[in-house]
């Protein structure tokens, strides 16, 4: 192979063939499904790139049983194509980084589920991983080798999905995904409560959430943002946001409890399917720090109530811009200058620990600080013992998770 | 007792060695919480795969993750296998022992040691039963979703280890989508916390793979689960239909037209029999198959949703519709269901069997289970989770006709192929444990298993941990010591 060849493998045959081969050789090889998130993470330093943009197709897909397989290359869109037209969804929402990320081209199902990408919905619904029902993949050795399967449950073995799930190509090219889908709901609105300070919104947020209404997105945006999404007609001060889906009587039924609850906290709207539709499409996609700039932006994953606590250390101490999803769990930090990894870091320990994972930044600052959340040691040592056990002589995506693996 | 499942031969050195462990043993924990009386052991020699028996070397109960942490250091250092116990209700085999083996079992770990509702988790010890979490929250209206039907007696850290489901997790999923976090000690006695009240954790997903890994990866002392709102109310509906046939279509046509009950149990003609001669639910006695379908909300939602159920049932031309007026009349409806094993249990000895299949095979796969059990002339009855394809046949059978003992086995054999067969896999919820160990090979190709066993090998270098389970006895990887596989023999 020549430095920085570009193979592209229509089979899971040839992924094989490939990988093996540079197994063999001593190379290492950048898995790329549709490149829309080759900026995330740190820079790969390999020998060639290994494309799965033309091993596609939806492979299995019957909408009364609810689960769809496809090959890994298969553009999300064309998969979120077919399930419209039955009326079908994933559930978990994934984001799409390309606004964030300032990417181009098309996400691959490989590269959402390698990615474990999950949006809004995941509060409700569960992440990726808790769609993803079985895998084909090819590992480090070039070894074919599946795990779960097509049912909805099964406890046969070791759950590799999950380990694949996430693992952002360092343990095997996903070849085939198999997951779950859902109907779409019938109907969806979102109630959004203004004026709520960080602190207070988080409350409401968890007492929306401690109500048997199944809200299936909570986030709060604090004034600095509301401008960036819905197109700009959010107005005049912070806005929480509560979204509730389903059949229209229970919506209707839940919509009319909800917002009784929320009344008294702050003053209430609500917004139509369609609204709703917009603003949580920007919500998840991190609309807010979207844009030319390359400002540093964070993916911070703590307990729901200790969101608000992390950006108000964070703001005595440097410039950060910030939103909330997941119940206020779920922080995007954009800092105004210095990435402030360790402060990040630190504080969320402090606050009953979570991690925080570098987005974007410039290649040369994403070489250099740790963009996943460094492991206590005997993580580490686990970690890379499993890395080991798929890909022994570091053939996949060297550097990509951490320096050394 | 039939011999059709080997476990690994018991290292006679280990053995020999029981008194000078035992002293060891008794110096690393109070002397309360280490059992070795023979009479007092008989309790540990089984689980709830009662064919299979084996005296462990002792038993520790520790009351602490640092207990924990000795006696597992103890016993790597020594190579002395560990069988991790919660309750001992698997009904797989997974915590049946080993004569060469200590159990360490969770029981003592009892207590519920905080409650977040406004981060909606509740941190637990892994020997906490299921229902108690649900119990502790229950006032602040809150509960914890997965609810196997042994959810009295199993623990959390038995529900970890199997990734346990039940009735209600068509809707809410089973252990690994309601987990946050453990706490869990590795085979050389380190203590790792993995996960937390954040909705994910960092690096690979560690937690979704300990969860149904079956004792195999670590001791999990403590864990951090998900609390959610409890409904309004639940109300189920029961239906009645000429044929299994019918019952599995309408089964379909409710979860692909956007309706997720939170539950869709099934039962088929003797499954009914049985259970209304013991729960007298009055489950109606001149149809081939029962639905039980419950939806949740306020009324004026689950009136919405029944509506729309039942039109769909109608379609299927449903015989007996019977709509629960009350709490009590709901109650009795769920009592037949979840009295399904002990009401089996009075008539006859079952093994249960835990097959999935894709919806769309659910009639096909029953009625091919009856030709199978036909053809060993023993009685089968199915009771089980038909909204996520999750089959429980129950193979009746006379566990004193050693004969029949045998067939029952071979019969369940024979379904289980047929499950993965027909696109499914062999368990659902239960584990592999014994019972579907040397089926392995049907469901997964070599390639597949040896990826899983190095996996496996990472967590656990000298295979201490639950070593005769889960994994065919021959061909085990190079990652164990080599004698592993030598040591194989027959019961
Ligand atoms: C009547 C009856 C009804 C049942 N209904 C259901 C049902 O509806 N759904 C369902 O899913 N199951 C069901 N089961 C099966 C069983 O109850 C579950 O598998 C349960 O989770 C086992 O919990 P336990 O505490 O008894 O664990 P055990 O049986 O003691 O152990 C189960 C496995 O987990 C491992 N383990 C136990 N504790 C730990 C720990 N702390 N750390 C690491 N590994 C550990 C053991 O080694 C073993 O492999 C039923 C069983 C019975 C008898």
């Amino acid at each position: 192979m020549n430095v920085m060849d570009i193979e592209y493998p229509e089979t899971e045959e040839e992924v094989a063939r490939i990988v093996a081969g540079a197994n063999a050789a001593g190379l290492t090889i950048e898995v790329r499904g549709g490149g829309t998130k080759l900026t995330f993470g740190r820079p790969v330093q390999s020998a060639s790139t290994l494309s799965l943009a033309r091993l596609t197709g939806i492979t299995n897909y019957d909408p009364s049983e609810l689960v769809m397989a496809a090959r890994a290359g298969t553009p999300l869109a064309e998969i979120e194509a077919a399930l419209a037209a039955n009326n079908q969804m994933l559930t978990f929402e994934p984001i799409d980084y390309r606004p964030l990320l300032g990417a181009t081209g098309e996400p691959s199902i490989g590269g959402v589920f390698a990615a474990n990408n999950s949006g809004p919905r995941r509060i409700l619904a569960g992440a990726a991983r808790d769609s993803l029902l079985g895998v084909r993949f090819v590992n480090g050795t070039g070894e074919i080798v599946k795990s779960g399967g097509r049912v909805m449950k099964n406890v046969t073995g070791l759950d590799l999905v999950k380990l694949l799930a996430g693992s952002w190509g360092t343990l095997g090219v996903l070849s085939e995904v198999i997951f779950k889908v859902l109907p779409k709901p019938e109907t969806a609105v979102s109630i959004v409560v203004s004026g709520l300070n960080d602190a207070q919104a988080a409350e409401a947020m968890a007492a929306a959430m401690a109500m048997s209404v199944e809200v299936s997105g909570a986030a709060h945006l604090p004034e600095s943002v509301i401008h960036k999404v819905a197109g700009g007609r959010l107005t005049g001060g912070p806005v929480t946001i509560l979204r509730l889906e389903g059949l229209t009587p229970s919506v209707e039924v839940r919509t009319t409890r909800l917002v009784a609850e929320m009344s008294r906290r702050g003053n209430v709207t609500v917004l139509d399917q369609a609204a709703s539709h917009d603003l949580w499409r920007d919500i998840r996609d991190v609309k807010p720090f979207a844009g030319a700039s390359m400002k540093p932006v964070w993916r911070v994953s703590v307990a729901p109530s200790a969101g608000h606590q992390l950006v108000a250390a964070l703001r005595l101490k440097t410039g950060v811009d910030a939103f909330y999803d997941w119940q206020g769990g779920l922080v995007w930090l954009c800092m105004e200058a210095d990435p402030e990894a360790g402060l990040i870091r630190q504080y969320i320990k402090a606050l009953g620990g979570g991690h925080a994972t570098l987005v974007r930044a410039s290649a040369a600052i994403r070489a250099s600080v740790p963009v996943f959340e460094p492991q206590p040691r005997a993580l580490e040592a686990l970690t890379r013992r499993i890395k080991d056990q798929f890909d022994p002589s570091g053939v996949l995506n060297p550097g990509r998770m951490t320096e050394t693996m | 007792m039939t011999d059709l499942i080997a476990f690994l031969e018991p290292d006679k050195a280990v053995m020999a060695r029981r008194p000078a462990i035992i002293a060891d043993l008794a110096g690393l924990l109070p002397e309360s919480c280490l059992i070795t009386d023979e009479r007092e052991l008989v309790p540990f020699d089984t689980d709830a795969f009662v064919s299979y028996r084996r005296m462990p070397l002792a038993v520790v109960l520790p009351e602490t993750t640092a207990q924990v942490s000795a006696v597992l250091k103890y016993c790597n250092d020594n190579a002395i296998p560990v069988i991790p116990r919660g309750a001992g209700t698997s009904l797989s085999g997974g915590a049946i022992p080993q004569e060469d083996a200590i159990v360490i079992g969770v029981s003592k770990m009892n207590r519920i040691l905080e409650m977040d509702f406004p981060n909606r988790a509740a941190v637990v010890q892994a020997g906490v039963t299921n229902i108690s979490i649900s119990q502790a929250v229950d006032a602040d209206g809150f509960f914890y979703a997965p609810d196997p039907s042994s959810q009295l007696a199993c623990t959390i850290g038995g529900n970890i280890g199997m990734n346990s489901g039940g009735a209600h997790c068509l809707k809410y999923g089973v252990t690994t989508n309601n987990l946050l976090g453990v706490r869990m000690v590795m085979f050389d006695g380190s203590i790792v916390d993995i996960g937390g009240k954040a909705l994910d954790s960092a690096g690979y997903d560690l937690l979704g793979l300990i969860c149904g890994s079956e004792g195999q990866l670590g001791i999990v002392t403590e864990a951090t689960v998900r609390l959610i709102a409890k409904p309004e109310g639940a109300r189920p509906v029961l239906f009645g239909f000429d044929s299994s046939e019918t019952a599995g279509a309408c089964v379909t046509d409710i979860i692909g037209s956007g309706i997720i009950p939170v539950a869709i149990e099934f039962m088929d003609k003797p499954a009914i029999e049985i259970c209304e001669a013991f729960a007298h639910a009055g489950y109606p006695m001149d149809v081939e198959a029962l639905l039980i379908v419950e939806v949740e909300g306020s009324d004026a939602e689950m009136d919405a949703m029944l509506e729309r159920i039942i039109a769909i049932a109608r379609k299927h031309g449903v015989k007996t519709i019977r709509e629960s007026q009350s709490a009590l009349e709901a109650a009795l409806i769920w009592k037949g269901r979840k009295s399904a094993f002990g009401a089996t249990g009075r008539i006859a000895d079952y093994i249960c069997m835990d097959g999935t299949v894709p919806l769309g095979q659910l009639s096909y796969v029953l009625a091919k289970t009856s030709e199978i059990t036909d053809r060993y002339g023993l009685r089968v009855a199915n009771v089980f989770h038909a909204g996520d394809g999750n089959m429980h046949p129950l193979i009746l059978f006379d566990a004193n006709d050693p004969e029949e003992s045998r067939k029952a086995e071979m019969a369940g054999n024979d379904i289980l192929k047929l499950c993965v067969d027909a696109g499914g896999c062999l368990t659902g919820e239960h584990g592999v444990g014994i019972e579907k160990r040397d089926l392995m090979r049907h469901q997964y190709s070599d390639a597949d298993l040896g990826q899983q066993m190095r996996v496996r090998a990472a967590f656990d270098p000298k295979w201490i941990l639950n070593p005769s389970k889960v994994f065919p006895l021959d061909g085990r990887n190079g990652s164990q010591p080599g004698n592993q596989s030598a040591r194989k023999t027959a019961a």
